[in-house]
């Protein structure tokens, strides 16, 4: 087997990648619905309609791509310059716990300073934890992977440890939750009925954001040029090290504020359930949208519905709701290989 | 502080630092084989977590208990296969891939679990392995208890250090193996195909992965609960380069931490100890393999193929 | 019957032919010598060959038996060896493992090291090869490998030996103790094929030469019938001239190295105490086989690295510490060793890897922050005319440029800001006569316009070509510079080689025979 990359890749061929990413996991995971008992179609169906079928179906489907986007932003970033981040869970909780910190009573400000100052603070401290994984990187060449994912436990258990310990909500009735986000603090609804919230617009506006940084300024351009080709950028001149470290930053921020918005926007509080997965379900996200901060949009939504609308399969075709997670899981691989045969051809033989 | 000491010259410590150790030590293994290749496989996570729903469900279902061992490997190399099929052959990011494989790989066995018991509230039990005393050696004084007094998967896994550490170090395959993480060019020109080496390395230690993580939930539980795994398919990655890929050090390293872990759990029930919050000793083990990361990685010795995808008749 | 013969054999990349329909042979106990420009399908043909490629048309026959296509193993165990120009060897395993591996059945419990020690044992000494079995691949020296390299392929009784390039990473001593080794193999029946475009080596070692162009054979000749002239002609087809310096002019010192060290520990590649002065209007030459601390010397002027102790002293200022932006902006200009790897982004277009050098400067940025894209395009428009980078323009792919035309984007990036001093390691490794030509060209007319260049070669060839002075690097340490002319090619060969005088006796008609005069 030989494989050879192609001459020139059209922007058609490009755009087909996810497509048949998405189908080729459609398919395959339809061998699971046929194993499970269930009318394929229907089942299809089923999930489609429980995404964007009605009003609230769509409203909730809205709502949940927001924190999507902002880890699958915060993961196409990191993954641009080959950092790779997998402790956007962690940063997202990171960036709740801000929230929580701050916005309980602790400081008032009028809603208009507020909610920017949450998002704030919500993306430094994401940005702040990730100080660790990277300089061990830059400056003891420890693997990132390792450290990004283990971090995600600490960090997790630290929030459990909060919630059931000194920031333990007395009003909560025994449940291991936080005090909630003050009246000025919560990002307001978007809609009369239904969650879904401005959350929604800030995270579009942080995907143009990223998109215009990643191609019309200088950071951008470093961010890129080491992520290619390392050797090439230290040699012309880029630092290595201050563009991870400052990459870092804007990831772990990013992903922060998917822990802004679901704490302020969502919830109101703080629970150790905040997040089912958004940090890793962001890789996919990233993946699918093949690291391009707008196709994060598209990406994020797709996903959201996946998950919004497994809940009304499971229900319809009695199917677990983990066959969400299996399309997240599968789509990566998906991805992978697509965009792989959309730049290379592969010839049989030597 | 002498309740610390007696900690660890009990019996007890030791005995259940060799149980926590056995996984481990699977996934340690398997995780060093896959990398002495060249291939760095984060997929370890998803294939322990595979090998604990499968061989238990084995078992559930009916079948006997080493049969769900070699059920559990069997899975378990099939998706290593599908690593290498990535990573190998199509020369795919070996950390993208990881991460998918782990994340397909969880999900799926959430699904199946599901799909199989769904009305399932309480986890199901098993009957899991017991255990098994070695005659004479086990009535030795202090180690006959911690050592020989365990369930076979446990005797299997210390078994495995000196068998892996022969493979790679004396035996042809072994040193192909080696070669192919080291130098792929090299192994080509001497006419054995770096392809097949790399993708048998990333399924045999695939398998050696599932199987710590069927130990889980056929040895040390006897339930397969969600997330049980947690996180230490990536203690073991961390392990294999505290290890400097070394099997004999991984051991090593894997009883440093099977120990510490042993010694907190005991360490929290003594009086005095428990002002301290659960979550922080709960935090231990991620933290310190951070640690050793940290002191290991810059006098590691890489493979130095390790994350470089081969493709014939190229030049690096 | 030749013990080898190729037949017809043709080999299709895409749309590029790299091997047309080329017949060769080979008898026992000769050496061929395959001669031909880097891109002319040397390479190609021999992967076929050891069957790292399966070609598309033709055959190929060992002692009369059709060898498979396609399997390296086949090859092996029919009688080929190869030597690759990158040796391929693993650094952290023994002599012994990278000799054995893949003579036993994969699937044996136990290695038996003791036959195979035995085995390498007699060989060594029948062959006059000596390395120490269990020493680690990474502790010898280029010399013991390749010796290692050819071991690996007389311990699989290979009666064709192919060596391609092999005297690229050995000075001229070690190549003439290779040659003799060649001789004794080739006199006990070993076939040889000796890749080289180096002419004087094919003219001292083979007993025919095949010349290939553009993938396919342009001539055979017997080597007593060779000379120099013809077989360049034969190799380049058209005559291309290679630009040659005019009379030198005393320029003011731009880059001054005094007791320059770094790392401080003792390692060969290390620098150690370095002093070297470049002045405007010079190319001083740094010649020396790779690894001896050339790639030190050239990451330290280019920015990226830091010296330990010693002073260096740019346009007459002292540099403390330094970044390869802080040379950048004082006008150092950098060709780097490696063009694909360091010298160009491949996945970025042509117009931005123009800039990369330059990001922050009102000419492509609005305050260093935001990229000016239309000023910069202009930019590259007008450097791709002026260098003459062959390219569909400014928005193309830098990764589908060839060769010589991404060494005219680095060229362009590095001389248009106007350099007082420019670093040039290897600026012509790898590329056609065409490029080349090109390449020297630039040059010499920016040493004529007053600029002062370091230039780092491991062609001897080259470096006499273009340098007005000379300093030989060895374990870290520089000789002192010496006038272009004052030196034999074998001096300057035995300086590379650590010693500092000439020896009496056989090292002499070595280096008498390994070019002696030089051409120029």
């Amino acid at each position: 087997m030989q494989i050879e990359p192609r001459a020139n890749v059209s922007v058609a061929r490009a755009a087909f990648a996810p497509i048949s990413a998405v189908l080729a996991t459609m398919a395959i995971c339809s061998i699971l619905i046929v194993w499970a008992g269930a009318p394929v179609l229907e089942a299809w169906a089923s999930m489609v309609k429980g995404a964007v079928g009605s009003r609230f179906a769509l409203t909730e489907t809205l709502t949940r791509s927001i924190p999507l986007m902002f880890t699958g932003l915060a993961i196409a970033v990191a993954f641009k310059s080959k950092f790779y981040n997998i402790g956007a869970e962690g940063q997202l909780y990171c960036g709740a716990l801000a929230v929580t910190y701050f916005g309980t009573g602790m400081i008032t400000l009028p809603p208009m300073l507020m909610v920017p100052f949450l998002m704030l603070v919500g993306a430094v401290a994401g940005g702040l934890i990730l100080i660790v994984p990277v300089l061990l990187k830059t400056h003891l060449k420890v693997d990132e992977v390792v450290t990004t994912l283990l971090l995600n436990f600490v960090i997790l258990l630290f929030v459990s440890f909060l919630i059931e310990g000194p920031w333990k909500d007395p009003m909560a009735m025994g449940w291991p939750q936080a005090a909630s986000i003050i009246d000025e603090g919560v990002i307001p609804a978007m809609l009369a009925k239904g969650r879904l919230h401005y959350g929604f617009v800030f995270a579009i506006i942080a995907a143009i954001l990223v998109w215009a940084f990643m191609r019309f300024t200088v950071w951008g351009y470093e961010i890129k040029a080491v992520g290619l080709n390392a050797s090439a950028a230290a040699f012309s001149g880029i630092s290595i090290n201050t563009t991870i470290i400052r990459t870092a930053m804007i990831s772990g921020g990013l992903a922060g504020l998917a822990g802004v918005s679901e704490v302020a926007g969502l919830k109101g509080y703080l629970t150790l359930d905040l997040s089912p997965g958004f940090g890793y379900t962001g890789i996919a996200v990233a993946m699918l949208a093949q690291l391009h901060p707008l196709a994060i949009i598209p990406a994020a939504l797709f996903l959201s519905g996946i998950y919004v609308g497994s809940d009304a399969m499971s229900r319809a075709v009695n199917i677990p709701t983990y066959i969400a997670d299996v399309i997240v899981g599968m789509s990566v691989l998906a991805i992978l290989v697509s965009v792989m045969l959309s730049k290379y051809k592969i010839k049989w033989g030597k | 502080m002498m309740d610390l000491l007696e900690i660890i010259l009990s019996t007890g410590f030791w005995a259940a630092t060799i149980r926590i150790v056995s996984p481990l030590i699977f996934g340690t293994l398997g995780e060093l084989i896959c990398e002495r290749a060249g291939v760095l496989n984060l997929g370890i996570e998803g294939i322990m977590t595979i090998g604990a729903m499968a061989g238990w469900m084995w078992v559930y279902q009916g079948g006997d208990l080493w049969g769900g061992v070699i059920f559990a490997a069997t899975v378990g190399g099939i998706f290593g296969f599908l690593h290498a099929i990535f990573t190998v052959h199509l020369g795919l990011s070996q950390h993208v891939t990881g991460i998918g494989i782990t994340l397909f790989g969880s999900s799926l066995s959430y699904f199946v679990y599901r799909m199989l018991l769904p009305s399932a509230t309480t986890p199901p039990k098993i009957v899991p392995f017991q255990t098994y005393k070695i005659p004479y050696l086990s009535d030795l004084p202090v180690i006959g208890e911690a050592v020989f007094s365990q369930t076979p998967l446990t005797y299997l896994a210390l078994l495995f250090v000196p068998i892996v550490w022969y493979m790679l170090q004396r035996t042809p395959v072994g040193l192909a193996v080696r070669m192919a993480g080291e130098n792929p060019v090299a192994v080509e020109a001497q006419g054995i195909n770096v392809l097949a080496v790399r993708t048998g390395a990333v399924v045999v230690g695939s398998a050696l992965m599932a199987i710590g993580g069927a130990f889980i939930t056929m040895s040390a539980f006897d339930a397969f609960f969600f997330g049980m795994i947690n996180g230490r398919g990536w203690i073991c990655v961390a392990l294999v380069i505290f290890a400097s890929w070394r099997p004999g050090k991984a051991f090593l390293g894997a009883m440093l931490f099977a120990g510490l872990e042993a010694f907190q759990v005991r360490a929290q029930q003594i009086t005095g100890a428990s002002i301290i919050p659960y979550q922080f000793y709960l935090m231990l083990p991620y933290i310190l393999s951070i640690v050793a990361m940290v002191f290991m990685a810059r006098k590691a010795k890489y493979p130095h193929a390790l994350l470089v995808p081969f493709r014939r008749g190229e030049r690096v | 019957m030749p013990v080898l013969q190729l037949k017809n054999i043709t080999k299709r990349f895409g749309s590029l032919t790299a091997n047309d329909s080329i017949d060769l042979s080979l008898a026992r106990g000769e050496v061929l010598a395959l001669l031909g420009e880097n891109g002319a399908g040397k390479t190609t043909l021999m992967n076929i060959l050891f069957g790292h490629y399966r070609a598309d048309e033709g055959s190929i026959e060992i002692d009369g038996t059709p060898l498979l296509p396609g399997s390296t193993e086949a090859a092996i165990s029919a009688g080929i060896g190869m030597v690759h120009q990158h040796f391929t060897l693993a650094d952290n395993l023994t002599v012994l493992e990278n000799i054995t591996l893949g003579t036993e059945p994969l699937w044996s419990w136990r290695q038996n090291s003791k036959a195979a020690r035995q085995k390498l044992t007699q060989m060594s000494n029948e062959f006059g090869l000596v390395v120490n079995p269990d020493a680690e691949v990474a502790d010898l020296s280029v010399g013991e490998r390749q010796r290692v390299e050819i071991l690996k392929a007389l311990y699989r009784d290979a009666r064709v030996l192919i060596l391609d390039e092999p005297t690229a990473v050995l000075t001229p001593q070690e190549a003439y103790d290779l040659f003799e080794t060649l001789r004794s193999l080739t006199a006990k029946g070993l076939a040889i094929i000796f890749i080289s475009h180096k002419l004087h080596e094919i003219l001292a070692i083979s007993n025919r030469v095949a010349v290939l162009r553009r993938g396919a054979i342009v001539g055979e000749v017997k080597t007593g019938n060779a000379d120099k002239s013809l077989l360049a002609e034969m190799m380049v087809g058209e005559k291309v001239t290679r630009p040659t310096p005019r009379s030198i002019k005393h320029g003011k010192a731009v880059l001054k190295l005094e007791n320059v060290s770094t790392k401080g520990a003792a390692t060969s590649s290390n620098l150690q105490s370095i002093n070297l002065t470049i002045n405007a209007h010079e190319i001083v030459g740094i010649a020396g086989v790779s690894g001896n601390g050339q790639a030190e010397l050239a990451d330290l002027l280019s920015g990226l690295c830091q010296h330990e102790s010693g002073s260096i002293e740019l346009l007459g200022e002292n540099l403390k510490s330094i970044s390869a932006r802080d040379m950048l902006s004082r006008g150092v200009g950098r060709i780097p060793e490696d063009r694909h790897k360091s010298g160009v982004v491949g996945d970025m277009q042509i117009w931005e890897n123009l800039i990369s050098e330059d990001l922050r400067s009102k000419t492509t940025s609005k305050f260093g922050i935001i990229l000016d894209k239309s000023k910069a395009k202009k930019r590259a428009e007008d450097l791709i005319e002026k260098y003459d980078i062959r390219c569909k323009g400014p928005l193309a792919e830098t990764k589908l440029l060839s060769g010589g035309n991404i060494q005219k984007l680095i060229l362009a990036r590095a001389l248009s800001p106007n350099p007082s001093f420019i670093l040039a390691n290897q600026p012509v490794r790898g590329l056609d006569e065409g490029a080349i030509a090109y390449v020297q060209t630039q040059l010499l007319e920016a040493r004529d316009r007053g600029v002062g260049i370091l230039l780092i070669s491991e062609d001897l060839d080259e470096l006499m070509a273009l340098s007005d002075k000379i300093a030989v690097m060895y374990h870290g340490k520089l000789s002192p510079i010496f006038t272009n002319g004052s030196k034999t090619i074998a001096e300057i060969g035995l300086m590379m080689a650590g010693q500092e005088s000439l020896p009496e006796g056989t090292l002499q008609t070595a280096a008498v025979e390994m070019g002696g005069t030089h051409a120029n």
